[in-house]
């Protein structure tokens, strides 16, 4: 199971973070800052696991950004890698070519996108496009709900 | 028609006066900042007090946002709160306004005040039971996205009160005809069980379906809920294992089916699916023969035809190894499963290297020939530069030494232990020696290991290394010891830099003060003739002493060393004497302690010196260990503590349990019971505060009597036959030496030194007593009924001693002790009052001592005098207790 997820910039600065278990919020912290400078002190030419007390760390680099899973120990490390990877497409593929900027500036997609994908810690869709197409779905739901809710505003319907 | 028209009219006009007073409120009230342009503002801050400027104005608005009420602004206002919220910014103060985003009617704001829920909300807040109602009745919404908003939700801050309340709605959304909200809730049912077990039947029924779905995300999730299930209970395990054929069915159909491009992943058909299905495989048929029968073939279907050149592939093969190794597979696929790994250890990829290494330590108890031959590849990853590589053949090299290829093992890890980060030093180290215990093929092979750990981890070596090897030297190498004092020569003579391998030098510190003797024999070690000089082997003494980074302990084994040489060579004896005496000014406490009572062994006690310094009898492992781990738990080991125990090695045994052993050997019945209670004595010269008394002593009294009873407290090493004859002559001196008169306000035991000293009579004092606390004519003692009973409890009663003439109230006392221990003292309403030349019990305590940690307690007393308003207070710590009564 996965137990948290969090990104980060080259700089240590966090830019999502979602925990499926609780924890109180200077604990939350604690960890994150731990883990974001032990990750970013290591060599880009180490593996992509960490052992982190009864958990283990995957994380991969992409562009300036880092992704980080942490994932009990009997999880298998290489197929979490592959979900990191899953996310990035899919959200690469929702915002076009997706950048650092994308996720500061719409962090609520990118928080919208990563529910569709796991839930409670599990990943819940193993197609990609099903992810895209469900996340629009609610996008345009989203949109026609604004519009009609402005359209009776004015009293047009 | 007319009319109609006319009330369109109307309508137009109430909607335009509506639109108008909107627009005015919105002047009035400014519009808050977007969401963008607040992410603008920030990154736009240059320093850190900037950041915080912008979030805290930003911050005070939203905060009067939400006193007003404004439900126009809620929903942005909690998004600007999330990043602030990221950027570590307190935001609590937005947990009600997402109760109520959530609870509107818009999908808009149930999607911000869900997500705001879940980042801002966790377990513990009760707010929860708030969001539980909202929950209830979204969960039953006919729209699929607000159904699937709630069950994320739940998905992600379910407490056991949710999971218990909501578990019929997840069941029967269980059973929805909607795919979408199906895999969520198997998902929500999955996090209901690990947080609420016994909830797990409820959702049994269901689940099984859930295997005949083709929906990809409804079979995974399924797949994940069973295995849950299945983990925790193992009727429900053996209810699944009918679906192994079902699983296998799908399994197959993943690897047979052509392309599809919705799953595919690299070539691969839903590698997550795959890896879910073998993972459920391996706990079905795990110590189940048949069961196993029926996954063998696809099991070796998915580890021939899985293509290996991308990592997906590898995640495939790497679970399916799992899985044949974990059930009842048949002895060829085992073969093709360590052959996998081998070929993942030759893998250029680290990952894939690194979850070989793991593996193989996984399996390595399984099957250890098949791991021993890819030994060579797992020696080559000790040279890797990812520490997390390193750590896993680090493991693995412990786990694959074995007496036959101990030799080889042993130099790869010593080289690897040379070159390693400190971090692996110490536990690289101390796994050394325990490989070392069990897999030396000698005794000379075995103390050459634990010498060459010592010289290459220097001083990262773990105290326990040094005990294990001086113990091991001292018990068990008897043969070796005339080899093993010359190696310890070679390393402190050929060690430029002592401070740098302290542990080295104190155990070769001590076996030189031990067996020093050996070294003027001459020795031929591998065909070079060693010879030794008293001159240059004091040279290297004074060098270590005199280093200034050397540490207390390693000097005090030094010092002690240099002592026992004296009666080994002769001829340095003036010489010894003089470094000796120099260390009567030493700053350091202990260090001058010893420099002035060793001296005593040079002048007035000349005559003893030789059976003082007599080698120590064999040091038994247990007691030793014991020791260790007594001081371990410790919670508060002060410094001196410490000291003390790491001393425990070299002369004076400050443990009464320790001590116990060599007297008691001898059969000598004046040591039968007594001799226990000498480590109050000991504790005389041992520890500081009673090292003043110690001195004091000297000043006031017969001065040879007093000195040698020091000597004797710290040297009891020498043989008790010859301790005995001069300890009875002393005994009516040590009575009145130590007596309470004598001793009046000290923490020192009375009875003890009396026992130490008195005739065989087998009275073990039956009530001990000390005084521990003595100020302004009021007493506080301690009065022991017996020792600590077997389960480790020890009963005191307190007595209160007034020997004033005033009448005294209100007095109060509190007891703290080590967290390790604990104290069971009746309160007592008010305080105690006492009156003038009185004395009585005031209260009895038990202390447990679960973990028979040394005995510490400290006093905090109050009281007054019936005369003085002021109370008075005094603290005072405790740890000198007659140790017959806490020999836990």
């Amino acid at each position: 199971m996965i137990h948290f997820v969090v990104l980060f910039s080259r700089q240590g600065k966090i830019r999502l973070q979602k925990w499926y278990e609780a924890r109180p919020d200077r604990e939350k912290k604690k960890i994150t800052r731990e883990l974001t400078n032990a990750i970013l002190a290591r060599k880009p030419k180490m593996s992509n696991f960490l052992e982190w007390k009864e958990l283990q760390i995957v994380y991969k680099r992409y562009a300036s950004l880092f992704f980080l899973f942490a994932v009990d120990k009997s999880d298998n490390e290489l197929i979490t890698l592959e979900l990191i990877h899953r996310y990035v497409e899919v959200l690469d593929k929702y915002f076009g070519s997706v950048c650092e900027l994308d996720i500061i500036f719409n962090f609520e997609k990118a928080y919208f996108i990563l529910d569709e994908l796991i839930l409670g810690g599990e990943l819940q869709e193993t197609s990609k496009k099903a992810v895209i197409k469900q996340i629009e779905f609610a996008d345009n739901y989203q949109e026609e709900e604004i519009i009609s809710l402005a359209l009776r505003d004015v009293g047009l319907i | 028609m007319a009319l109609e028209a006319q009330e369109k009219v109307m309508d137009f006009m109430n909607n335009a006066r509506q639109m108008m007073t909107e627009a005015v409120d919105r002047v009035k009230m400014p519009t808050p900042m977007r969401l963008r342009d607040l992410i603008r503002a920030i990154r736009a801050a240059r320093t850190a007090a900037d950041e915080r400027a912008v979030v805290n104005k930003e911050c005070s608005q939203i905060r009067n946002s939400f006193a007003t009420e404004d439900t126009m602004w809620r929903c942005r206002n909690v998004a600007k709160l999330l990043y602030i919220h990221m950027l570590g910014y307190p935001a609590h103060f937005g947990q009600m306004e997402c109760l109520k985003l959530i609870a509107s009617s818009k999908f808009t704001d149930k999607r911000i005040g869900y997500l705001a829920a879940m980042l801002l909300l966790d377990e513990q807040q009760e707010v929860h039971l708030l969001i539980n109602n909202c929950l209830k009745v979204d969960l039953n919404c006919p729209t699929q996205f607000v159904v699937g908003l709630a069950l994320c939700t739940l998905g992600s801050i379910a407490s056991i009160e949710m999971a218990r309340d909501l578990a019929p709605e997840v069941e029967k959304l269980l059973k929805s005809s909607n795919a979408y909200i199906r895999k969520k809730a198997a998902l929500c049912a999955f996090k209901i069980i690990r947080k609420v077990p016994e909830l797990m039947e409820m959702f049994l029924p269901a689940s099984r379906s859930l295997l005949s779905e083709k929906n990809h995300g409804v079979l995974i999730t399924g797949i994940v809920l069973i295995t849950e299930m299945s983990e925790r209970s193992p009727d429900t395990l053996n209810h699944f294992k009918k679906v192994v054929p079902n699983l296998v069915r799908i399994l197959k159909n993943l690897i047979m089916s052509g392309y599809s491009p919705e799953h595919d992943v690299n070539g691969i058909s839903d590698p997550f699916l795959q890896i879910k299905i073998l993972r459920l495989l391996r706990i079905l048929g795990k110590d189940d023969s048949d069961t196993s029968e029926t996954m063998n073939d696809i099991l070796a279907q998915v580890a021939t035809n899985t293509e290996t050149s991308k990592n997906v592939g590898n995640a495939i093969l790497y679970e399916t190894v799992l899985s044949i190794m974990d059930i009842q597979s048949e002895s060829g696929l085992r073969v093709l499963a360590v052959n996998i790994l081998g070929r993942f250890l030759l893998n250029n990829d680290k990952n894939i290297r690194y979850v070989a290494l793991n593996t193989l330590l996984k399996t390595v108890n399984i099957d250890a020939n098949a791991v021993q031959r890819h030994r060579a590849t797992v020696l080559d990853c000790l040279k890797d530069p990812d520490i997390s590589i390193k750590r896993r053949a680090m493991e693995l090299c412990f786990a694959l030494t074995n007496t036959q290829n101990f030799k080889i093992m042993s130099k790869e890890l010593i080289s690897f232990l040379q070159a390693a980060e400190p971090e692996f030093k110490a536990q690289c180290s101390s796994a050394m020696v325990l490989s070392a215990e069990r897999f030396a093929p000698n005794k000379r092979c075995h103390i050459d290991t634990l010498f060459d750990v010592l010289k290459t981890a220097g001083n990262y070596v773990r105290d326990d290394v040094v005990y294990n090897t001086i113990q091991l030297i001292s018990a068990e190498m008897a043969d070796l010891q005339p080899y093993v004092v010359h190696e310890s020569w070679k390393a402190i003579r050929d060690t430029e830099n002592c401070t740098e391998k302290q542990p080295l030098t104190q155990v070769s510190c001590w076996c030189i003060g031990e067996y020093g003797a050996f070294l003027l024999d001459g020795i031929s070690v591998d065909g070079e003739n060693l010879t030794v000089s008293e001159e240059e082997v004091i040279l290297v003494y004074q060098k270590i002493l005199d280093a200034t980074h050397m540490s207390l302990v390693t000097k005090q084994y030094a010092l002690v060393s240099v002592t026992k040489l004296s009666t080994r060579f002769p001829r340095a004896t003036p010489k010894i004497e003089k470094i000796v005496s120099s260390f009567g000014s030493n700053v350091q406490i202990d260090l001058q302690q010893r420099g002035v009572e060793f001296k005593q062994l040079f002048d007035s006690f000349d005559h003893l010196r030789t059976a003082l310094l007599e080698p120590m009898p064999p040091l038994e492992r247990d007691s030793v260990m014991t020791h260790l781990d007594a001081a371990e738990s410790d919670p508060i080991p002060s410094n001196d503590e410490g000291q003390e125990v790491n001393l425990l090695g070299d002369m004076c045994f400050t443990d009464s349990k320790v001590m116990a052993d060599p007297l008691a050997n001898v059969g000598n019945g004046q040591t039968n019971g007594h001799t226990v209670a000498g480590g109050g004595l000991f504790d005389l010269l041992d520890s500081q505060p009673s090292m003043d008394l110690g001195t004091n002593v000297i000043m006031d009294h017969n001065k040879t009597n007093n000195t040698l009873l020091d000597l004797l407290g710290n040297l009891d090493a020498c043989p008790p036959s010859n301790e005995s004859p001069s300890l009875n002559a002393e005994n009516d001196l040590s009575n009145s030496l130590f007596g309470p008169s004598a001793l009046g306000s000290t923490h020192l035991p009375s009875q003890n030194s009396m026992d130490l000293f008195n005739d065989s009579s087998p009275v073990v004092a039956s009530s001990e007593s000390m005084t521990v606390l003595s100020e302004n004519g009021i007493k506080l003692i301690f009065e022991f009924c017996h020792g600590p009973a077997k389960d480790l409890e020890l009963k005191i009663t307190v007595k209160l001693v007034n020997n004033t003439e005033k009448d005294v109230s209100s007095f109060e006392f509190h007891v703290a002790l080590p967290k390790s221990m604990q104290l069971m003292m009746p309160k007592i309403n008010g305080g105690i009052v006492i009156g003038a030349n009185e004395e009585k019990n005031i209260n009895v305590i038990t202390i447990k001592n679960p973990n028979a940690a040394v005995l510490r307690l400290r006093l905090r007393v109050s009281y007054r005098f019936q005369d003085i308003s002021t109370p008075f207070n005094h603290q005072v710590e405790v740890n000198d207790f007659p140790a017959a009564m806490c020999s836990w």
